[in-house]
């Protein structure tokens, strides 16, 4: 039996994602929510004391910082655009028609707007703290949460298109933004521990396209830039990543002109919350309904 | 072929200092190659020498410096004349 499919219809059976018809793009109920909320508290929990400066964005970013990211260069088959009609009157009655008609697409007169899918949270942090000047001697950190986009369909229901992702975000030396991250590394074996999640960590790479891509993925790898906290959750040979610990040496602080009082430019580093995921690693391993959860992780969820 | 790798870094490697200023052994990363100009990199000598790099090559070590380089695309077209 395909694991994956059956823990999504499993889901779909308890209400606790909703089937829109397309794969990956899924409603949520009350409950489901509800365990999101609880592990964002413990997450400020946490993170809270170390006072980073929370920013949320709409999961729509400006496309000339989309464009100025470099994302087309690595990701292409991953991103999402907005576009929109654009036309006049007479263009509405030809789309009209060509709608009715449904041989031709429809789609193909929309016209891009200035804004894309936000695909990771912080994309549109690095810009905004770029325009506010020099960053203190001491580094700078942030709290950001947004809905990301991701075109991969997929009947795994921990690939979604469209979801989740809490982030801190640390600027600062090099070693102060990978001090950063291995502190995070071990709080986060420690959360999903004190939730009862069977969890390890993994040297890992991001899904560059194509053949320059392998080259980009021994490179990272090579470099130690990402390790990924995994989860069983459809299959316990191949774990999901649940949480990411990026370092992105200086490559976002040279590209947007991130720098710091001493005219150096800045280091930065990521360390990504997959909510969804984090989500459905508790129902997985827990059951699919809360009030069965054991005692002790629901006192760390709900106090 | 020293040439042809220098004319290609000029183009595509981005970097802030004149080719020509850079010795054999000069560690391209530390001059400025960014990982996506070494992609480039990469393709252009595809390109210009008519080969493939395999899988196993597509690392930074193969293009940590022009004499590095050099010694990646001898040994690719080495196995090239060998097949």
């Amino acid at each position: 039996m395909d694991m994956q499919v059956s823990f999504l219809d499993r889901l779909f059976d308890a209400g606790l994602l909703i089937d829109t018809g397309v794969d990956g793009l899924y409603g949520r109920s009350g409950q489901f929510e509800e365990v999101i909320a609880a592990f964002e508290r413990l997450i400020d929990r946490v993170g809270g004391p170390d006072d980073a400066e929370a920013m949320r964005f709409p999961p729509g970013m400006n496309r000339a910082f989309f464009e100025k990211s470099g994302y087309m260069k690595s990701f292409p088959q991953l991103a999402g655009t907005v576009h929109s009609f654009c036309g006049s009157e007479l263009d509405h009655m030809s789309l009209l028609k060509c709608m009715e008609v449904g041989e031709q697409d429809w789609t193909e007169g929309q016209k891009a707007t200035d804004i894309v899918l936000t695909p990771a949270a912080c994309y549109p942090l690095y810009p905004t703290v770029a325009r506010r000047g020099k960053l203190p001697s001491s580094g700078a950190l942030f709290d950001l949460q947004s809905y990301c986009f991701r075109h991969e369909p997929s009947k795994d229901p921990a690939r979604q298109q469209l979801f989740r992702m809490r982030e801190y975000v640390c600027m600062g030396t090099e070693s102060h933004v990978t001090d950063f991250r291995q502190l995070w590394m071990d709080r986060g074996v420690e959360m999903m521990t004190s939730v009862g999640l069977e969890v390890t960590i993994d040297i890992a790479n991001d899904p560059f396209f194509g053949r320059a891509g392998k080259m980009l993925v021994n490179n990272q790898r090579d470099q130690n830039l990402k390790f990924e906290l995994l989860i069983p959750i459809t299959s316990t040979a191949n774990p999901t990543a649940c949480m990411s610990f990026n370092y992105h040496q200086d490559s976002f602080g040279q590209k947007w002109g991130l720098n710091l009082e001493d005219g150096s430019v800045a280091h930065t580093a990521c360390v990504g919350f997959g909510l969804e995921r984090i989500a459905l690693a508790l129902f997985h391993t827990h059951g699919l309904d809360v009030k069965t959860w054991p005692e002790s992780v629901r006192a760390t969820l709900w106090g | 072929m020293n040439e042809t790798i220098r004319e290609l870094l000029g183009k595509v490697g981005g970097l802030p200092v004149p080719v020509a200023e850079l010795a054999d052994d000069a560690d391209l990363y530390a001059v400025g190659l960014s990982s996506f100009a070494s992609v480039q990199l990469m393709l252009g000598l595809e390109e210009a020498f008519d080969i493939e790099f395999p899988d196993s090559l597509l690392n930074r070590k193969s293009f940590a410096s022009i004499a590095a380089i050099e010694q990646t695309l001898t040994h690719i077209l080495k196995s090239k004349e060998a097949a």
